[in-house]
Order: structure tokens, then C-alpha cells, then sequence
């Protein structure tokens, strides 16, 4: 019960802030609306009892991504104008196809049959997310590396080329 | 487990009231006298010229995007640092490769320019 | 006699039994968790107001003057006057700011300030929650700083306020990778992220002597992430007026004023966490009230470091301090870590006792150590033999 409604307030921040970010004239306050809708996410993980998940989300979406794309906007002379439009000629057509990936989603999650492990999460479910890491998904993990790294030499490059 | 986080929420919730709690005491016995000098932009007595918000050098977002690249492998680290007393030599020669590969880059950085503030 | 000595926990326990009788047990259950929240946040605010002191006296001793002495004996009464004088004076707020951010921003940075008090234990036994991401839990909430920050400084419309917040963020997100791999030594060490965890595992052995150099990149970042000189760029007020925080006024500026004395309390007290044994100390098993002591006296020992440091050192140049985090303190935190994770795992293979451990990882920060020098010597050196001043070549603005 208790459960259900912290559950409802959290997906309500999330979605609320979420339409916020979508609609808000002012692209500062979005992106500040999506920090909203990024705690509430955090806050569904903790739920899910996945509380390494949920400070990871804060930690990189809230403290690096958003942080970023603020920094973004600050970049990016005449954004801050009011006159600033919020849409364009083609929302009409997107939000159709918005609500019809919203259905086909809904659909799809009452339909497929999701496996579900009927035993408690581990206590020390950080220790066993360290050795599935080193022991199960070595190549994920170095592969991680790789694109990290392929993202670093990609905004040196671009970057470079925005201040010549 | 989730028990643990009912004292997080609810310190969190008393925190986020707090500094309301301020601001309603400090409404109710402050003078409020606006006046257009004073709700004028600081500038050391100048007249500010033009908007704050200027466009802003991209030094700071290449930083930006190096910090984040650097914070994902650090939360890697944190799994992997928890469960290396379990685990043997191989997790040491794995997350060598890891941080040599993301040093790679870091060098790459540094030889490019990318840290220097100009 | 034993209730005594453990007076705090014992007493707290006492009162959830007295309510236990009135109230179904959730509800004391709720009540008591409100309550400890609300003791926190109290204990914060009056040890803010107590650092403010601290801090005027101690600078003032350091530069040879007396301090505040004019509000009740030795200026002890100065901080209430102070917090009045905030609370009653107008909140100016400028015409073209932007509204909403600007008021929300000083609530935001005081509610991140508070967050990592939930987990941090000042005892033995007394922590509001021990949950096993503790340690990660208190950096992430960190990061809601950055977005505080960048708010006020966007938000007050000013121009000095702008650049202060984004040297603010920059400065931040620089010195938090290399704060996050000393702790990351910890972890490896400790096997653990759990605060309570960590001070357990140290009660032979505090970790700063096994990890010196993790224990002063920890400091020097966390100082950095505190906004503490001699890392203050972000409000240089030769330079920058008061920086992010300059539009603000009466208790909104308030907030901010706490915040940062909150944050350099946490610093310390992370820093005394993972490093000097936490609560740890002699009779703690025998008389736990004891532990509370020692916590704050670590801290606290800490603290007057970080004022010594400040009235000492002069403010680094942005430049400066951005090559001092990426690239001196990210590749001394990294190498520390191999280190130490190469020297833990050959130690657990030959069964080297405890003793020998702590002396190889001695010998191997001592080499750290030099190496850094030894390159840092040598970059400047060319940069010398290039006929650049190595103090002056960059400029900025």
C-alpha cells in the first residue's frame, strides 16, 4: 500500500517533470525539469531495490548529463531568447507517433511474459555485481572502455574544429 | 533492505522543508522595500551593459564532456574495488586493460590541447 | 553505569519504549526516524554556526588580531547575532534575474548540503541509516550541488554570477574523478562501501596509514568540491565579486553561507570516515558515548586544517587548478589505485603479515611521491628552458 503510493509519486515526478520539459517556453527551466524527471527515475530504482542503480543515476545523469547539456545551453548564443519556439510544423506528426510507440509499449508490456526471479536481491549485491562483471561480462566491460574512449577522441575532435 | 532508505526519504523530505522554513520566517519579519536601484543588476555601481547570459567559451564543455567520460569509469571501479578481495589475479589484468585503454585517452587529450585552459 | 556509557544511544532507545506505550509500533517507529532527522539537521545548523566563529577566530589569531569579541564573553554570541541580522534584512532580488531559479537555487543547495547526513555515522551506533552505498550515496548527492550552483549563478542574471557558477561547475567536475578513485582505494582495501563498514574495518588500523597519498588527494578534492580556498576561484572577490552567490541577499544568502560551511563539515568528516578510523579510538568497545568524541574531534581536527590552510595559501589561478586536478592529482589517484590493488594482491599470494603490507605500502607512496615530483620538476624546468615563465604563461580572462 505504502509501497504503491511512494511508487505513484515518484512515476508522477518523473512524468510530470517530463511534460514539463517538453513544454516549457524557457530551455534553461526544461533542462532543470529534467533533473526533476531524472530524481524521479532515481527514486523508482530505489523501489526496485536497486539502490546501486538508482546512485549511479543521480551520479552521472543528474551530476555529469544534465550538467552538461546546462552547460550546452549556456554554449549556444540566443538561446535564451523568449521568442524562442517551443514547436515546430511537424509536432503534429510526432506526437501521433509518440502516442503510438506509447501504445504499442503498453501493449507489449501486458502481453510479454518477463521472467521474474522469485528470490530476495543479495545483500552484498554490489560484491556480486564486481564478479559477474569480472567474471561473465569481461567483453562488455572492456568493450565500455573502448567506446568511452571512442566518445573522448570524438568531442576532442569536434570541439577542436568548433574553435578554429 | 528497503527499510534502510524510509530514513533517507524522510531526512530528505525534512531537509527540503528546512530551508523553506527560512524563507517563511525570514517573509514574515523582513522589511520589503523594493526600489528600481536596488533591483538593479550588480555591477559595481556601473550600469550593466548588455545580457549575462553571453554565449560562453567551449573550453568548459570540453571539461564537461572529459569529466563525464571519467565518471563512468568510476562508478566501473567502485563493483569492481568491492569484490577484488573475491576475485582473483584476472581482475586485476582486466581492469588494467580497462583504465589503460581510458588513458589512452586521457593522453590523447592532453597531447591534443583539451586540458589546456586558454 | 552502563547506561551512562552509552548515554545517547541508550536514551534514544529509552524514549522509542515511553512511545511504544501510547503509539501503534509504525507509528513510533515513523516518529522516531522524524525525529533523529530533525536532531540532525539542529546539530548542523548549530555546528554551522559554531564553524563561522571558529573560522573568524581562528584566521584572526593566525593574522595576529583578536576576532569577534564584542557579542557576550569572547564573541561567543556573535553567530546568533549574525543569523538574526540575516533573517531580518530584505532579499533584494534584480528585475531582469530569473525568478523561480533564482529562489529556488539558495533551498536546493541547502537541502544537498544536509542529504549526506543521512548515512553518516557519529558513532558507534548511531547512524540515521548504514546502507551499502553509503560512500557513493554522499558523492552522488554532491553532484545536486553542481546543479545549485549553476542555478544561482544563471539564475541572478548577472554577469559575475554566470562566470563564478560555471568556474564553480568546472572546478567541481574536475576534482570529483580523482576524489572518487582515492575512495576507490578505500573500497579495495575495505572491500566495502558502507560507511559503517569502512569504520568497522578500522579498528586495528586507521587507512591514512596505509593510503597517505589517497588520504591527501581525498582532502585536497574534497576541499576543491567545498569551495574552500585556497580553491575558491568561484567567489575570488578581487575578481569576481562573491561570485555565483553575488545577487543574493538576506537569508537567501544565508543558505548559501551555511551550505558552504556544511559542506567543508562533510569533507572532514567523509575524510575522517574512510581515513582516520571514524569513530574508532581507545575504550570505545567499553564506554561507546566515547565514540561520539572522537568523531568530532577528528573532525573537527580537520576543520582547523582546512582554516589553517586557507588563512595560509593564496588562491590557486583557474588554469592552475584545473592542471593541478587532471593532471597531476587524476594520474596520481589512478597509479595509487594499481598500486594498490597490484601490492594488495601479490601480499594475499605471498601471506606478507600485516606489518611487512603497511611498510611495502609505505615504500610504494614514498616512490608515488617522487615520481610526481620528479615529473613536475621537469615540466618546469622546460617549460623554463622555453623562456616561458612557468607562473605566468597563460592568459585568461
Amino acid at each position: 500500500m505504502v509501497l504503491q503510493a511512494v511508487f505513484m509519486l515518484f512515476s508522477a515526478m518523473a512524468v510530470g517533470a517530463a511534460l514539463a520539459v517538453v513544454t516549457n517556453k524557457n530551455i534553461f527551466h526544461s533542462a532543470l525539469f529534467l533533473v526533476v524527471a531524472l530524481l524521479g527515475v532515481a527514486g523508482l530504482y530505489v523501489l526496485l531495490e536497486a539502490p546501486f542503480i538508482a546512485v549511479v543515476q543521480v551520479l552521472i545523469y543528474v551530476g555529469a548529463i544534465s550538467t552538461l547539456i546546462l552547460f550546452a545551453i549556456m554554449l549556444t548564443r540566443r538561446l535564451m531568447d523568449a521568442s524562442e519556439r517551443q514547436r515546430n510544423e511537424q509536432w503534429f506528426i510526432s506526437a501521433i507517433v509518440a502516442v503510438g510507440l506509447f501504445i504499442v509499449l503498453v501493449l507489449s508490456v501486458g502481453q510479454v511474459h518477463w521472467p521474474v526471479v522469485h528470490t530476495d536481491v543479495p545483500e552484498n549485491h554490489l560484491n556480486r555485481l564486481g564478479q559477474d562483471l569480472m567474471e561473465h561480462y569481461v567483453l562488455p566491460f572492456e568493450v565500455t572502455a573502448v567506446l568511452l574512449l571512442a566518445a573522448l577522441v570524438g568531442a576532442i575532435v569536434i570541439a577542436r574544429e568548433r574553435t578554429r | 533492505m528497503l527499510s534502510d532508505y524510509v530514513f533517507i526519504g524522510l531526512f530528505a523530505i525534512v531537509a527540503a522543508i528546512f530551508p523553506f522554513a527560512g524563507f517563511a520566517v525570514s517573509y514574515l519579519v523582513r522589511p520589503k522595500r523594493p526600489d528600481p536601484v536596488k533591483s538593479d543588476v550588480y555591477e559595481c555601481g556601473m550600469k550593466p551593459i548588455g545580457e549575462a547570459w553571453v554565449q560562453f567559451k567551449v573550453q568548459y564543455y570540453l571539461y564537461a564532456l572529459i569529466f563525464v567520460i571519467f565518471d563512468v569509469m568510476s562508478v566501473f571501479l567502485f563493483p569492481w574495488a568491492v569484490a577484488y578481495h573475491t576475485l582473483g589475479l584476472y581482475a586485476l589484468v582486466e581492469m588494467c586493460i580497462f583504465l589503460g585503454i581510458l588513458v589512452g585517452g586521457l593522453i590523447y587529450a592532453w597531447r591534443k590541447g583539451a586540458l589546456r585552459w586558454v | 553505569m552502563a547506561f551512562l556509557s552509552d548515554l545517547l544511544v541508550n536514551l534514544w532507545n529509552w524514549i522509542a519504549v515511553q512511545l511504544d506505550q501510547f503509539l501503534p509500533s509504525w507509528a513510533t517507529a515513523l516518529v522516531m526516524l522524524f525525529a533523529a532527522a530533525v536532531v540532525i539537521v539542529v546539530f548542523l545548523l548549530l555546528t554551522v554556526m559554531f564553524l563561522t566563529l571558529l573560522e573568524r577566530k581562528v584566521v584572526a589569531r593566525i593574522a595576529d588580531r583578536i576576532g569577534p569579541n564584542r557579542v557576550g564573553p569572547f564573541g561567543l554570541l556573535q553567530p546568533i547575532a549574525d543569523t538574526l541580522k540575516l533573517i531580518i534584512k530584505e532579499n533584494t532580488e534584480p528585475a531582469k534575474a530569473d525568478h523561480p531559479v533564482f529562489r529556488l537555487a539558495p533551498a536546493v543547495v541547502a537541502t544537498a548540503a544536509l542529504m549526506p547526513y543521512a548515512v553518516i555515522p557519529f558513532g558507534r551506533g548511531m547512524v540515521g541509516s548504514d546502507v551499502n552505498i553509503g560512500v557513493l550515496y554522499v558523492i552522488s548527492i554532491s553532484s545536486l550541488t553542481v546543479i545549485a550552483v549553476l542555478m544561482a549563478g544563471w539564475g541572478g542574471g548577472n554577469k559575475y554570477g554566470v562566470l563564478g557558477g560555471m568556474r564553480a561547475v568546472a572546478q567541481m567536475f574536475s576534482f570529483e574523478v580523482p576524489l572518487a578513485l582515492s575512495i576507490g582505494s578505500v573500497a579495495l582495501l575495505t572491500g566495502s562501501l558502507s560507511l559503517v563498514a569502512i569504520t568497522e574495518a578500522q579498528r586495528k588500523l586507521w587507512l591514512i596509514v596505509a593510503q597517505p597519498i589517497a588520504f591527501l588527494v581525498y582532502l585536497l578534492c574534497g576541499a576543491a568540491e567545498a569551495n574552500r580556498a585556497p580553491f575558491d576561484i568561484p567567489e575570488a572577490e578581487s575578481e569576481l565579486v562573491a561570485g555565483y552567490h553575488v545577487e543574493y541577499s538576506g537569508v537567501r544568502f544565508a543558505f548559501f553561507y551555511m551550505a558552504e560551511y556544511i559542506n567543508m563539515f562533510t569533507t572532514s568528516a567523509m575524510a575522517t570516515i574512510l581515513f582516520l578510523g571514524g569513530w574508532q579510538g581507545p575504550f570505545v568497545e567499553r564506554v561507546p558515548i566515547l565514540s561520539i568524541a572522537y568523531f568530532l574531534a577528528k573532525v573537527y581536527g580537520l576543520v582547523f586544517l582546512m582554516i589553517w590552510v586557507r588563512a595560509t595559501f593564496p588562491r590557486l589561478r583557474i588554469d592552475q587548478l584545473l592542471d593541478l586536478s587532471w593532471k597531476v592529482l587524476l594520474p596520481l589517484a589512478l597509479m595509487n589505485l594499481l598500486v594498490t590493488a597490484v601490492v594488495d594482491k601479490v601480499a594475499a599470494q605471498v601471506r606478507l603479515s600485516s606489518t611487512l603490507t603497511i611498510g611495502v605500502f609505505w615504500g610504494s607512496n614514498l616512490v608515488l611521491v617522487g615520481v610526481v615530483a620528479l615529473v613536475l620538476y621537469l615540466s618546469y624546468r622546460r617549460k623554463r628552458a622555453r623562456g616561458l615563465n612557468p607562473h605566468y604563461q597563460i592568459h585568461w580572462h
